[in-house]
């Protein structure tokens, strides 16, 4: 679904969203109380202009409404791929906006990541996976790398990667898989106001996708070495 | 099946009478990159030198067979297990990191 | 001199902390190695391409990691992220005097695509973690194959960055912005445009790194007892002063430079005399154009 179907299912027909080109966000109310709306769509490519425009909002969020939770509305292709934003400095932008969403979470503000199509690799690090907690519709894709791109890099053929991405769950792309790994909390189905009211309700603000990956089955070491070191003489 | 790839191939030599090492913590030089090779000799149990390849270039087993009796005629040592992660070392470069590995033994401890 | 970029991880642990203090967890011989590397015909490496462990930096105590970059480019799988989470956390329990990553990363290891871009926003969250406790993140930036992708996120994360003009620091790769916009946009192979994009010399003239030091480990370890004096929490007044920073930045580099070299360009807008002769200066005369 495109964001403003998205959005009316949330908040109603008068949410008062805007979007400028790939930029979104908001103030809507949510069961009585008001609510930041951030995020991108069109599969953005995140460039330097993009992360600031949503590192503003995030920043006043923090300045003028104190507690105000957030929503991260995902839908990008990663980060921008031209060398002008890699000379300005693209990684310190996305590190920027990445670390205004984690000041918000410290300072108390509800922070939901929702993909609601597409996410890839920096685009993803910087908005759902810094979240207190990250969710997606049933349909959404998140990808590290296109497969021509991941091909190149890997030196594995298309065919390989693309057969992988059909059956092995640390390379399929569906939401699915990252719900069995924790890098996901949940999908969103059906009645999605109701999605985000639990999530708003009971998203924890440790990082517990270790563990979720661990009990889900769906990435069975990490927990278990992040505790080995712990332990360790 | 025939689209993903082989996998990496395993190769287990071992070798008796040489001189058993003191025992010494864990060595461990060179990495894993194109060409290259880890090679890990711990302390073992028993007297004998066992070796153990991991390697993604299948197919080569004789001159691996080659390269760890050359390997334990310069230096038949026992009580060491050695652990190979290969990514297409030449023989050459499989001997040197063999022969850095033994000289990081500690003094007096290798043949 | 020794060069830190020729250097292997472990050589650059050996050389850079105090003599012999370095104390592993889960060495190579525990054989903690990737679950899914084997399915690819790929080797393993016994560390999964990272050494944790404590260590003194000029007595004091610290906790570090090296990832080696020859291993999968450095790429952060499930094991190897969970050994940079686990010794982050580890910090926050312990208390170190700092933290240092010696980092040499593409970013995600694309073999492990999903378990690995997880795991690189795991790292992510465990650095703002222990920068938030007050413990100084300081990363060191210096060879061969740069600080890339989702490591190029969680380095700009860090209290400090050291780096030396070997190395690099950026998101995307050349290759993956030549493939995807061909190679007008970006010629790969154009190494000194590579090195005026994202080279030690040019973040340290824009302030994307906090120092600048020779491809030698004992500079870089002179950096790095520098850096782990200071810790400098993330604060509201400190990121709008980070973004007007870049806000600025970004609008002194215009989207058309009618071919003239935008590293040059922006050089020249943050107020650097002759800044087309920055790639022949040596490490030191480039240390004293900084204007900011």
């Amino acid at each position: 679904m495109n964001w403003n179907q998205l959005v009316t299912q949330l908040f109603g027909s008068y949410h008062g969203m805007r979007a400028a080109g790939d930029f979104l966000k908001g103030d809507v109310m949510f069961d009585g109380r008001p609510l930041t709306v951030v995020g991108t769509t069109n599969h953005a490519p995140i460039g330097v202009a993009l992360a600031l425009a949503q590192a503003r909002v995030i920043l006043d969020t923090i300045a003028q409404h104190p507690g105000r939770a957030i929503l991260l509305l995902i839908d990008t292709q990663g980060q921008q791929l031209r060398r002008r934003d890699e000379t300005l400095g693209i990684n310190r932008a996305m590190a920027h906006l990445g670390m205004c969403i984690d000041l918000a979470r410290r300072r108390g503000h509800p922070v939901i990541g929702l993909v609601y199509d597409q996410a890839l690799s920096g685009g993803f690090i910087t908005s759902g996976l810094i979240a207190d907690g990250c969710y997606a519709l049933p349909d959404a894709e998140i990808r590290v790398m296109r497969i021509p791109a991941m091909a190149r890099v890997t030196k594995l053929s298309e065919e390989v990667l693309t057969a992988l991405s059909q059956s092995n769950p640390v390379f399929a792309p569906g939401v699915g898989n990252y719900v069995a790994m924790g890098g996901v909390r949940a999908l969103w189905e059906g009645d999605l106001a109701a999605a985000l009211r639990d999530a708003l309700a009971h998203t924890p603000v440790e990082d517990t996708r270790a563990q979720d990956g661990a009990e889900r089955g769906g990435r069975k070491l990490a927990a278990s070495v992040v505790q080995r070191v712990l332990a360790a003489a | 099946m025939s689209d993903i790839p082989a996998g990496i191939e395993t190769l287990d030599f071992s070798f008796s009478g040489g001189r058993r090492v003191a025992a010494f913590a864990p060595v461990l030089v060179g990495v894993v990159g194109s060409g290259n090779l880890e090679v890990m000799l711990e302390a073992a149990a028993g007297d004998g030198c066992a070796v153990r390849v991991e390697t993604s270039a299948r197919g080569f087993g004789p001159i691996w067979q080659a390269v760890a009796d050359d390997f334990f005629a310069r230096h038949p040592i026992g009580g060491v297990r050695v652990s190979i992660n290969d990514m297409g070392a030449t023989p050459a470069v499989v001997s040197l990191r063999l022969d850095q590995a033994v000289a990081e033994l500690p003094e007096g401890a290798s043949a | 001199m020794i060069s830190f970029a020729e250097c292997s991880a472990r050589e650059r642990l050996a050389l850079l902390l105090d003599a012999r203090s370095f104390h592993e967890w889960i060495p190579p011989s525990e054989r903690l190695t990737s679950p899914h590397l084997v399915q690819l015909g790929v080797p393993s490496a016994f560390d999964d391409g990272v050494a944790i462990g404590r260590a003194k930096l000029d007595g004091h105590e610290v906790f570090v990691a090296a990832q080696e970059g020859a291993f999968m480019g450095g790429g952060v799988g499930e094991v190897h992220g969970a050994k940079l989470v686990g010794m982050l956390q580890r910090a926050l329990r312990d208390r170190p005097a700092a933290v240092l990553l010696l980092a040499e990363s593409g970013g995600v290891r694309l073999h492990e695509a999903n378990a690995g871009l997880i795991a690189v926003s795991e790292v992510m969250r465990a650095v703002l973690d222990v920068r938030a406790a007050g413990i100084p993140v300081v990363v060191l930036i210096g060879g061969a194959n740069g600080c890339f992708g989702g490591m190029g996120i969680v380095a700009r994360c860090a209290d400090f960055i050291v780096m030396s003009d070997v190395g690099r620091l950026a998101m995307s790769g050349p290759e993956v912005i030549e493939a995807s916009h061909g190679v007008e946009e970006y010629d790969s192979r154009d190494r000194a445009l590579v090195w005026r994009t994202s080279g030690g010399k040019h973040r340290w003239l824009t302030g994307d790194c906090d120092a600048l030091v020779e491809d030698d480990v004992q500079a870089f370890r002179a950096a790095a007892m520098a850096a782990i004096q200071r810790s400098c929490p993330v604060t509201l007044e400190g990121l709008e002063a980070e973004h007007a920073l870049l806000e600025t930045r970004l609008h002194l580099l215009p989207l058309e430079t009618d071919g003239a070299d935008a590293a040059t360009w922006l050089w020249r807008e943050l107020g650097i005399d002759q800044p087309e002769r920055v790639p022949e200066l040596d490490v030191g005369a480039v240390r004293t154009l900084r204007t900011a």
